[in-house]
């Protein structure tokens, strides 16, 4: 693993971002969303708390997080970059380490501007640190599952619309599969698998400002996973998308 | 010792079987190139021994390392231009080679002179802080080349460099490769004969997956001039101008035509493989005091070549 290399291709994805307009349209929106569902309770419930944004996030990213990275492997697929990528001297570990470093990096600057809310709280009230803290934490982590789903995705075509949509699609099915609505109906030996694999069950435990290891390790190990099938679709390179595509075209 | 080997080579993409065992060595310096219509399996063999993907049996070394066990050192030693050239096009040329650079592992204290000197070489050095989006075709071509060798690597491999260029600029591009050639070893894919007359000194042929034939263009020719045509003309009667000419040795047939010239006729021989007849003819035209006006010996081209070995007339 060479660390120079993760770093060479994170910047440029980053650059990339930041100098194309999705940066900014995604970084407006997601702040404009946010607050605007964040403050329409705020002034009703009298609370100085963070819970109502926190809890809002997984919907919000749910959609704003496939924009960050269907782009990241789709694109160089569909340009032909991908082969003058994967033909330098470099591990398929290294770019997809790269690409989802810099998609994780954005994500990080955008909740950092975001911010702006404990902020405001702490002027106006007295807000639990600890809650704020372990919010965020989970938001990151859930981001970061996110974004590695995502960038899988986009590494098994060559269209971004289709990524955005399998992502969503996706990190839907794996968000509510442990959430109460779903687990009522699921068969009784299934439900405490479900409960563990749902990602929404570990961000609402971090939310309570409870940090157990567990949770932690869960969405550690999702982002390694999905970032193993990632390098995996790397390594089938043109064979996984030919397959793919003639068995389109035999259906 | 060859800098390429391979041996065997098959690649099955899903139904169709792109390659069917080809098999060809590369020697140091030597600038070769493949040659073959749209399909024919160029640029599987060339993504092959990029290490792009892994070839489905045989192998494929590159200075003695296996592409598909030691992929990372084969890609440091490789310089490639893919087919159809791509660039990210929001990247300044500088930016891009920059990048490039860096994941060929080029030192951080030379990496701006490498730059500066293939920028240099490829005749970028005015555009290098233009956005690759807003070049000019030329110029992407050349960003493409410069990239493939700001690493300095012992081989190059470029598929089909010359693709949507004006006349001047493939001109340009052919002698940058034959500059290039001097240093390296080239390989160069194409389906443009004459560009690979005039930048290699070695030919593969290939042609639905299979080597049809190879060697130096003049090999080539040897090869195919079973139809190696002299044609004459002569003033004499025709008959009679046949008959002598049917009993030269080496004579396969004899085609005659009116020509021009009042009272004489002209003649087209077709000559048995790999014979040169013109003294003979001449000598037999004097002897029985008939007129030669003009004789010709009709040179192959490549073109001929190309198309009765991809036509699978003829595999040599």
């Amino acid at each position: 693993m060479n660390f120079k290399h993760i770093n060479t291709i994170m910047n440029k994805e980053l650059r990339g971002y930041f100098n194309s307009p999705l940066a900014y349209i995604f970084i407006t929106v997601f702040l404009v969303f946010s607050s605007w569902f964040y403050f329409r309770g705020f002034f009703l419930n009298n609370i100085a708390t963070l819970r109502p944004f926190f809890t809002m996030l997984p919907w919000i990213f749910l959609f704003l997080i496939p924009a960050i990275t269907m782009r990241l492997w789709a694109e160089e697929q569909k340009m032909g970059t991908i082969e003058a990528l994967l033909t330098s001297p470099i591990s398929e570990w290294e770019a997809v380490l790269g690409k989802f470093l810099a998609s994780f990096s954005f994500l990080i600057i955008s909740l950092f501007l975001s911010g702006i809310l404990p902020v405001i709280l702490f002027f106006v009230g007295r807000p639990d640190w600890g809650m704020i803290l372990g919010g965020y934490l989970g938001s990151v982590l859930l981001g970061g599952a996110y974004l590695a789903i995502g960038l899988w995705i986009s590494s098994l075509t060559n269209n971004q619309i289709v990524a955005f949509i399998f992502s969503v699609i996706t990190v839907f099915t794996l968000f509510i599969i442990g959430q109460p609505i779903v687990l009522q109906t699921t068969p009784v030996f299934l439900t405490s698998f479900f409960k563990y694999i749902g990602m929404g069950a570990h961000f609402n435990s971090i939310l309570r400002g409870v940090i157990d290891s567990r949770d932690i390790l869960y969405y550690v190990s999702l982002i390694g996973l999905f970032l193993y099938f990632n390098v995996t679709s790397l390594k089938a390179g043109n064979g996984i998308a030919s397959c793919y595509y003639e068995f389109i075209k035999t259906i | 010792m060859s800098t390429i080997r391979v041996r065997n080579l098959r690649k099955r993409y899903w139904s169709t079987e792109a390659l069917r065992g080809i098999s060809f060595d590369i020697n140091q310096g030597e600038v070769v190139g493949f040659l073959g219509p749209n399909g024919a399996g160029k640029t599987t063999t060339m993504k092959i021994l990029t290490c792009f993907m892994a070839a489905t049996s045989g192998d494929a070394h590159v200075s003695s390392y296996d592409c598909s066990k030691e992929s990372i050192t084969v890609r440091q030693k490789i310089g490639y231009l893919p087919e159809n050239n791509p660039l990210y096009a929001d990247m300044t040329a500088f930016e891009y080679l920059r990048y490039v650079a860096e994941l060929h592992d080029v030192s951080s204290s030379i990496i701006l002179e490498r730059i500066k000197d293939v920028a240099v070489d490829c005749g970028l050095s005015d555009k290098i802080h233009q956005p690759i989006g807003t070049l000019s075709k030329g110029y992407r071509q050349r960003v493409g080349l410069a990239a493939a060798l700001v690493h300095d690597p012992e081989i190059l491999i470029l598929d089909e460099p010359t693709v949507g260029l004006d006349p001047n600029q493939i001109v340009e591009m052919r002698n940058l490769i034959k500059k290039l050639g001097k240093e390296k070893t080239v390989i160069l894919c194409s389906h443009i004969l004459a560009e690979v007359e005039a930048t290699c000194n070695r030919i593969i042929i290939i042609s639905e997956g299979k080597i049809v034939a190879s060697g130096t263009p003049a090999e080539l020719r040897g090869n195919v001039e079973g139809h190696a045509n002299i044609r004459l003309i002569i003033r004499g009667d025709r008959q009679e101008v046949i008959k002598m000419l049917k009993k030269i040795s080496g004579v396969r047939k004899v085609d005659s035509y009116t020509a021009k010239e009042k009272g004489a006729y002209g003649y087209d021989l077709i000559t048995t493989k790999k014979r040169d007849l013109r003294e003979a003819v001449t000598q037999a035209v004097f002897e029985n005091e008939f007129k030669l006006l003009e004789i010709q010996k009709e040179v192959v081209t490549l073109e001929e070549i190309f198309n009765e070995v991809t036509k699978g007339m003829k595999t040599i």
